[in-house]
């Protein structure tokens, strides 16, 4: 071990593993069919020209080979059941073990999207009671749960927008977009057919009333607004900012993906959102899976309601749940079928556990774990705005960049010590930016443990800075040639390839 | 670093060498070093229309993208295709690692551009 | 609450901390006027139990325990238990994206192998991480299509599922994308020719499925010539991953937009699935979503990274090849065990089960006194029966001995079928022959 200040994380053997590729050999077998109960056919007969010839390079192993493959490359990743994320904006709370159960009930999990309606009445139950849930923790009318995530839910919602203004007679030509945005929104805005204009933040990291006054006018169609910003602070003329838009006919877009501050303690609807998202892989605790699934729920007020994705769940007159396809207004579907469905029964199961106290609770503590830390290393590393954070806190390399040392490269360290990196260079607003979003799910002790190591990288910044500019020291591979994996990509295996071991 | 007398400069940090009625393009050294290594480099098709101050492509490192402005108005006829599998020329010697060449609309207009003292300067009032 | 780590003194220690009185203090800045001034009209907390029961209620609503004839984009094929003993594997699912790849190889070398399993499959040359499904991959190859020649007009097969088509429009419709139909000839295929017809000077690409709705086999290869000598694109969009077992891979195709959900992935009610785009390698500055590529770290060791990043929404922005960001990683490490459970071998096996499973389908299906349409051309596991019963009273009476009947809507969906009753069944190899026996003769016996 490089040093012994470290509490949280030792170094331990851990396994080697080449690719699957590399321990394939013909004849290792995996699966079992049970034999045929209808004529064999000769698949080259019965689709001539269109019979595949063989499979090229599909792997062959056996059962114990991928069971190992797999655990042993587990082994080599962090997970938020191993600690704390602290990255900002992402939201990495637990994933409930309950949610993981609820949603592998075989009669869920099995259901076919288009089985009868008849059959489908437990499935449609599960996404009107999340949709209610939703409707209420967010103060809005109506709500779509087709989008498959956070980006597509702002697709989803902009379209929305557009739709109205459309049925208004001018679809509008302008999105603002704050610079503290992320950069799906400007993505977003582009696809849905609009041009970006930016809104300078003012000194306080908050949209600038003034600015906004400036540049709107009749071709404005929305303001996309994350709140709490992405400075973790509240954007506490909200009301104005939507009364400010819907003068000029324009309507406010919110991005939902900070909601963890809000839930229980303020409601979007209730304060001048007309449309906004959910990130259910953030504030409502179903799992990242390495990068996905998620879910993006749109949630928008009555006017929107007509322009909303088709089927929309309706309760008929014997009470019995079903699908509307008869929706002349929609904007027609984002995705095939309703939604990841998995992923709300995750989200319902969370919502149910809590309560409205739970719920309530968890903001708190959410907020509570921010400011703790915040205090906690306010001094040790720059904090470049002074406003009040929510549940999360955004601090600048600023002190130890003079030794050469820049945010990437103290989240690196971070590793060493036990945790994941924080949200590196983000928002753009702030330079060397380390963005820390804790949770509610993090013990004191666990905070402590992560106040202990970046106070100890700071040390190391310091009197060894060469230390933290060249972490990690104590994972299986150090930092990668990112470079010529850019100029020269490879990105799938090749065969005749070197058999190279991971562990050379 | 010394910026060649005989080129012309732009505040976006791109040089221009005129010869006759063409003009050679690229980024500065300043630029490179910004940029740090460079993966990639998106440049026009000859026959392309270039407008001073537009963007003509764009130049990548592993995290960011740039835009590439135009120093001068013209119709590209050649492009460095050396860049595509080589970006690395460009970090290796901005100056001559030459992105497209210009026939120019107008190769008086390159005058009102800054000089290589001029760039110096500009670049000590940015604290580069 | 037991998601809550924190004891009522650690509260009060960081309280004191932070110094202020009560966590009140800490929402200040929301204004009052602002501020909810209620409790959540919410169900009170649930027990784990009574979330387990209340769950289970819901789950009797639906039922259970159908032989499942129903495809239409979403197939039911048997998971390998090691897929979820694997995935819920706590390093695997409660993993965050590997932006940080030191720790974080394990996501990427399973990333790794499955873009190289695609692309074995597909005969593509690169694949990316995932996208959202089939419906969107294939709008968002439609997309990037536009981007590689500048053009923005697109000719889509009425054979393309209904929905993904829908889903296209939606998206077309901002970004002045022109869509034009073709419809398909009395094999069910497209009529390369008539794609030739329809393909102008502004065309960026073709979308057709392989196999199409209806589950026939297109003749890629001869669509590809047409699609080419007129400079457009082929994108080829598969609904039915298994059947890349089975079936010539379609190399002559731009672009594949594949729906993996075949692959491992639960039916779970239309989702979560996973889509992935796959094209020829000189496209691969203009593809949407993560690749994963494979590089050494300064001491010479393999390892796996993210790359080409710039393309993305996190670094591009407004001008990114797509606004994607949480993909389908998870749903895509299923299909990466699946397809390694199976592997070369197994793949073929399957497909095989499901192409007899079928062709015995037909042919009872024909006995008992059906119309098996499109006759003229190879199918994998799927077919248009049209009966003289109204499918969904035969369905109702298949629902007695727990089978789920064919597709019945096909009329709203392609009213060129014409007069009668239609739907589209699907035998995988969970279909058992008495299954197939009984479907056959409730079909006969239905009047």
């Amino acid at each position: 071990m490089k040093t012994d200040k470290i509490r949280k994380a030792t170094l331990h053997v851990n396994q080697n593993e080449g690719l699957i590729f590399e321990k394939s050999s013909p004849g290792k077998k995996a699966y079992s069919l049970p034999p045929l109960d209808v004529p064999e056919v000769d698949a080259a007969r019965l689709l001539g020209p269109q019979a595949r010839q063989d499979l090229g390079h599909m792997p062959e192993v056996s059962e114990i080979e991928i069971i190992r493959h797999f655990t042993r490359l587990s082994t080599w990743n962090y997970g938020v059941d191993t600690g704390m994320y602290p990255l900002g904006s992402c939201t990495m709370k637990y994933n409930p073990r309950v949610n993981e159960f609820v949603a592998r009930l075989p009669e869920l999990a099995e259901a076919h999207p288009y089985q009868p309606e008849k059959l489908s009445q437990g499935t449609l139950r599960i996404m009107q009671t999340l949709s209610d849930c939703l409707l209420e923790i967010c103060g809005m009318d109506a709500v779509t749960l087709q989008p498959a995530a956070g980006a597509h839910g702002e697709l989803t919602g902009i379209l929305l927008v557009r739709a109205w203004l459309q049925s208004q007679g001018n679809p509008r030509k302008k999105i603002l977009i704050p610079d503290s945005a992320h950069g799906t929104n400007p993505a977003t805005a582009a696809i849905a057919g609009y041009e970006i204009e930016h809104l300078k933040s003012n000194a306080l990291g908050m949209v600038d009333l003034d600015a906004l006054r400036a540049q709107l006018n009749e071709d404005v169609a929305a303001l996309m607004l994350t709140n709490p910003n992405t400075l973790g602070v509240f954007e506490g003329e909200i009301n104005r900012i939507a009364g400010m838009l819907h003068e000029k006919g324009a309507l406010l877009y919110m991005d939902g993906a900070n909601m963890n501050a809000l839930v229980g303690k303020t409601r979007p609807g209730d304060n001048g959102v007309d449309v906004m998202h959910l990130n259910l892989h953030k504030t409502f605790s179903t799992p990242h899976g390495g990068g996905g699934p998620g879910a993006g729920p749109v949630l928008c007020k009555k006017i929107l309601e007509p322009f909303l994705p088709t089927p929309v769940i309706e309760i008929a007159g014997d009470g019995k749940f079903r699908l509307n396809y008869d929706r002349p207004q929609s904007i027609g579907r984002v995705r095939a079928f309703y939604g990841n469905f998995g992923m709300l029964v995750r989200a319902l199961a969370y919502i149910l556990a809590n309560g409205p106290d739970g719920l309530r609770q968890t903001t708190e503590d959410a907020v509570l774990g921010a400011n703790y830390l915040r205090k906690r290393l306010e001094g040790v590393y720059d904090l470049p705005y002074k406003t009040p954070s929510m549940h999360e806190v955004v601090f600048s390399d600023r002190l130890q960049a003079a030794k050469g040392v820049k945010t990437g490269d103290i989240g690196k360290r971070l590793i060493d010590y036990g945790f994941y990196a924080y949200t590196v260079s983000f928002p753009l607003i702030v330079h060397g930016a380390m963005m820390i979003e804790p949770t509610e799910s993090e013990s004191k002790e666990e905070l402590d443990l992560f106040v202990e190591a970046l106070r100890s990288i700071a040390e190391e910044c310091e009197q060894t800075p060469e230390l933290v500019t060249n972490a990690p020291h104590h994972t299986r591979i150090s930092r990668l040639d990112e470079v010529t994996a850019a100029r020269k990509p490879v990105l799938r295996w090749k065969p005749g390839e070197q058999a190279r071991s991971a562990a050379e | 670093m010394a910026y060649p007398n005989e080129y012309k400069y732009t505040k976006e940090h791109e040089w221009i060498k005129v010869e006759g009625k063409l003009g050679i393009v690229g980024i500065t050294h300043h630029a490179q070093e910004a940029l740090g290594d460079i993966v990639f480099v998106e440049l026009p098709k000859v026959g392309a229309e270039i407008q001073a101050g537009k963007t003509f492509g764009t130049v990548e490192s592993v995290k960011a993208v740039s835009d590439l402005y135009a120093p001068a108005s013209g119709v590209v006829t050649e492009v460095n295709t050396e860049l595509t599998t080589a970006p690395e020329k460009i970090n290796q010697d901005a100056h001559q690692a030459w992105m497209i060449k210009v026939q120019l609309k107008n190769p008086a207009d390159v005058n009102a551009l800054l000089s290589a003292a001029d760039y110096e300067k500009f670049l000590q009032e940015e604290g580069a | 609450m037991r998601y809550l780590p924190k004891s009522p003194s650690d509260r009060a220690a960081m309280l004191q901390e932070i110094g202020v009185r009560s966590v009140a203090d800490l929402f200040s800045q929301i204004p009052p006027t602002a501020r909810l001034q209620r409790d959540l009209n919410l169900p009170p907390a649930k027990s784990e139990a009574e979330i387990v029961e209340w769950f289970r209620q819901r789950a009797l609503e639906n039922g259970n325990h159908y032989t499942v004839c129903l495809g239409a984009g979403a197939y039911h094929h048997y998971r390998p238990v090691i897929i979820d003993s694997l995935i819920s594997r706590g390093e695997f699912f409660t993993a965050y994206t590997p932006y940080q790849p030191e720790i974080s190889q394990g996501t990427l070398q399973a990333i790794f192998e499955f873009q190289t399993m695609i692309c074995e499959l597909t005969g593509m040359e690169v694949a990316n991480a995932s996208m959202y499904d089939g419906s969107t991959a294939a709008t968002e190859a439609v997309l990037m299509a536009r981007r590689i020649t500048g053009r923005d007009g697109v000719v889509v097969a009425r054979s393309v599922h209904p929905e993904y088509r829908e889903v296209l429009r939606a998206y077309a419709k901002n970004q002045g994308v022109s869509i034009a139909e073709c419809g398909f000839g009395q094999n069910g295929r497209v009529d390369p020719a008539a794609i030739g017809q329809a393909i102008t000077g502004a065309t960026a690409c073709v979308l057709i499925q392989s196999p199409n709705f209806f589950g026939t086999v297109e003749d890629v290869e001869a669509m590809a010539e047409v699609v080419h000598k007129k400079g457009a694109l082929l994108v080829v969009a598969v609904a039915e991953a298994v059947s890349l077992g089975a079936l010539r891979p379609p190399v002559e195709a731009d672009i594949v937009a594949l729906e993996a959900q075949a692959f491992g992935v639960p039916l779970g009610y239309g989702g979560p699935y996973a889509g992935v785009v796959a094209t020829k390698e000189k496209f691969v500055r203009q593809m949407p979503g993560r690749l994963v590529g494979e590089t050494r770290d300064k001491q010479g060791r393999r390892g796996f990274v993210l790359t080409l990043a710039t393309r993305e929404q996190h670094i591009r922005r407004e001008k990114a090849t797509s606004n994607i960001c949480t993909n389908q990683a998870l749903i895509a490490l299923m299909a990466t065990v699946f397809m390694i459970v199976y592997g070369k071998e197994g793949l073929k096996e399957l497909a095989r089960h499901n192409l007899a499973k079928t062709a015995y389908a037909v042919e009872r299906f024909r006995k008992a006194g059906a119309t098996v349409l499109f006759e003229g051309a190879p199918r994998f596991n799927e077919f248009v029966v049209q009966t003289k019963a109204d499918p969904y009273r035969i369905n109702d009476r298949l629902l007695e001995s727990h089978i789920l009947g064919g597709f019945p809507v096909l009329k709203k969906f392609y009213p060129e079928l014409g007069a009668g009753h239609f739907a589209l069944w699907c035998c995988t190899e969970l279909v058992s022959r008495e299954a197939i026996d009984y479907a056959a003769e409730t079909i006969r016996t239905t009047a």
